[in-house]
């Protein structure tokens, strides 16, 4: 495919070039924090439904898993339907109450009624966590996907890659904010959904609309799998274990997805609760449609281009998707799909530096070391600059060292530190009046610091020949996803760690309860 | 939804923040808050279920699932694409529901409580 190299680079340049141009326009009216951090509140909610949709569907969505349907067939469209599911939790439980609390942040909401500096700071390292292990994933899928689609085999070449795309995601965060990304987000997932949804109507085309004559072709296609393709089971029916395991990997997909906090920092870009509602519908039926793409997607790769010749490309199930527009539209169609592909990668992670650099100037900066009196209004956004800068190098340097890790591990991993630390804490926040300080400090530290070390002592980590370290043998934990153990335990010590201390302030809660419910006094939309 | 109750729902006077403990308590916040939670908690419940059916078959009944229906569709194929229905079902439920019941209550409180607090 080095052939295609420079078409490939010049799409994908192409979108870099537009983008960069509507985000300094867009940036043109960004004064406060609340422009920089919240895009002035002035969303509408399509505009950021489409928009959470570009920041959901990230790399490990598109290629991820129609490589893993095309490979090992039902059980990748396991995925989807967890990741789908999980917005429903959003929608009915988490956005509106969550837009009516807060200004910028998921430690806003947490700390509302309790006291304020530990409970930030705990908000802010949860938030840091997830975002991390987020943009680990995202980083080293681009050196997965620089090697596919611009034949750069070289470690040196790649990682030269991964901080350029570092050093764009930085210059989107700094020049644009919260505005400028969510154009991003906003373009790249209609090329995204756009791309997938021709491919899903070429793929099915050659079968005359027939899903059934696909399927049955890519049962042919597909001679070691077979018939098992089309039932579950495949990747994870083997043991009683991995059974377990993926009942605990379903878990942490439906209950990750409302404590994401790049997800959940969306929800301040809009005016109202209202239109915070309507985004989440909005996202539900985009992502609903393209899982749905994605599906016809990983069977057409199976039928078309086949399972072996997949997994024999540079970047093994993640380069389905590129194979099968390269099948179906050439080279032409390749690099669009792949600049899509790179475009997904580079959205995502803005998104995320700029949520991880909103908490520390927000939860840390503004609220903790200045104790929420910052007299000079631009600190908390050039706080908020610099710490994208620090993330942004960070991340590039986490992203050379864990090229060639599992992505989909990676973002397991975020999903369930997701819901073990900030799901439990958020709901017994807004649902519960008795919760308490020390009952919000147990879940989130608790629940971070559960999945972590069953993460440490899992097979993911130590003990099998796929593992992080191959040749240490740690893993006293049988399970690669922890979320079967993790969430409930971070309930039960919000439970514990709220009636075992004895602070208790209904009056805060009454004021919070009527602000989630009503609106009122909630941020409103800046006007310039 | 009568605006006539004002001292007892919590609207102080003018200036002042409103008293939280008493809107909390005003019988059209709670209709609001019964209305919002009779439907939610339910519909999460139900939701989760499904969904864990879904995860617990597709899990350990692969022979059921691999069933055949029409042509190559087999039951498990059906059963996820109905996990799409229902969510997509639900969405439209809630709106409504929100749109009809939720907003009008949820705006008149906040009415009457701004009002107060300029």
């Amino acid at each position: 495919m080095n052939s295609n190299a420079l078409l490939n680079t010049g799409i994908f340049a192409l979108f870099v070039v537009a983008t960069l141009f509507i985000v300094i326009r867009a940036s043109r009216n960004t004064r406060t924090a609340a422009d920089y951090l919240a895009a002035g509140r002035a969303f509408t909610g399509p505009q950021n439904g489409i928009a959470i949709a570009g920041d959901y569907l990230s790399a490990a969505s598109f290629l991820g898993i129609a490589g893993a349907i095309a490979v090992y067939g039902y059980d990748g469209f396991l995925y989807s339907i967890g990741f789908l599911v999980a917005w429903l939790v959003a929608l009915l439980l988490v956005a509106e109450l969550l837009r009516n609390t807060g200004k910028y942040t998921m430690g806003d909401v947490l700390s509302f009624r309790m006291r304020q500096r530990p409970v930030r700071a705990a908000a802010a390292t949860s938030t840091m966590a997830v975002s991390f292990f987020y943009l680990l994933a995202q980083m080293a899928g681009a050196g997965g996907l620089v090697a596919l689609l611009l034949g750069i085999d070289g470690k040196l070449g790649q990682a030269l890659v991964i901080a350029v795309v570092g050093a764009l995601m930085i210059a989107y965060v700094l020049i644009g904010g919260m505005k400028g990304t969510t154009w991003v987000q906003i373009i790249k997932a209609v090329l995204l959904i756009v791309g997938a949804g021709v491919m899903t109507v070429w793929v099915l085309a050659k079968y005359g609309l027939n899903l059934s004559s696909l399927l049955g072709s890519a049962v042919e296609n597909a001679p070691k799998a077979g018939e098992k393709l089309l039932g579950p089971g495949l990747q994870y029916g083997a043991s009683g274990t991995t059974k377990l395991d993926f009942l605990s990997l379903a878990l942490a997909l439906v209950l990750g997805t409302a404590g994401l906090p790049h997800i959940l920092m969306r929800f301040y870009t809009v005016p109202t609760a209202k239109e915070a509602r309507r985004s989440v519908v909005w996202a539900i039926w985009l992502i609903g449609l393209f899982y749905l793409f994605t599906l016809v997607l990983g069977y057409g790769a199976a039928a078309l281009v086949g399972p072996e010749k997949i997994l024999g490309a540079p970047g093994k199930a993640n380069s389905a998707a590129p194979l099968l527009a390269e099948a179906l539209g050439g080279p032409l169609l390749l690099g669009l799909i792949a600049a899509v592909a790179f475009a997904t990668i580079l959205a995502v992670v803005a998104g995320l530096t700029i949520t991880a650099s909103a908490s520390f100037a927000h939860d840390i900066y503004a609220n903790i070391i200045k104790k929420g009196q910052v007299e000079d209004k631009d600190a908390e956004v050039r706080v908020a600059r610099r710490t994208a800068i620090v993330i942004g190098v960070v991340s590039i340097l986490g992203g050379i060292a864990a090229n060639g890790q599992n992505i989909a591990f990676l973002v397991a991993l975020a999903f369930a530190v997701a819901a073990s630390a900030n799901l439990p804490t958020i709901l017994y926040s807004l649902f519960w009046k008795r919760f308490n300080t020390s009952g919000a400090l147990w879940s989130i530290y608790g629940g971070l610091v559960v999945t972590i070390t069953l993460i440490v002592l899992s097979p993911a980590v130590s003990g099998k020949p796929s593992s992080m370290f191959p040749n240490a043998d740690f893993d006293l934990f049988p399970l690669s996803n922890p979320g079967i153990v993790s969430i409930p335990v971070a309930f039960l010590l919000g439970y514990l760690g709220t009636v075992l201390s004895k602070e208790r302030d209904d009056a805060k809660y009454a004021e919070m309860e009527v602000r989630a419910l009503t609106g009122v006094g909630a941020e409103k939309a800046v006007s310039h | 939804m009568s605006t006539t109750q004002n001292a007892a729902d919590g609207a102080a006077p003018t200036g002042a923040t409103p008293d939280w403990g008493a809107a909390q308590a005003g019988p059209d916040f709670v209709e609001l808050r019964r209305r919002l939670r009779n439907f939610v908690f339910p519909m999460a419940g139900l939701f989760l279920a499904w969904y864990l059916l879904y995860a617990v078959l597709a899990d350990y009944a692969h022979e059921f699932m691999s069933r055949k229906l029409v042509g190559n569709i087999n039951v498990g194929l059906v059963f996820g694409l109905l996990q799409f229905v229902s969510t997509f079902l639900i969405t439209t439920l809630y709106v409504r529901h929100a749109n009809k019941n939720l907003d009008p209550r949820a705006e008149a409180i906040r009415e009457r409580l701004e009002g107060t607090q300029q």
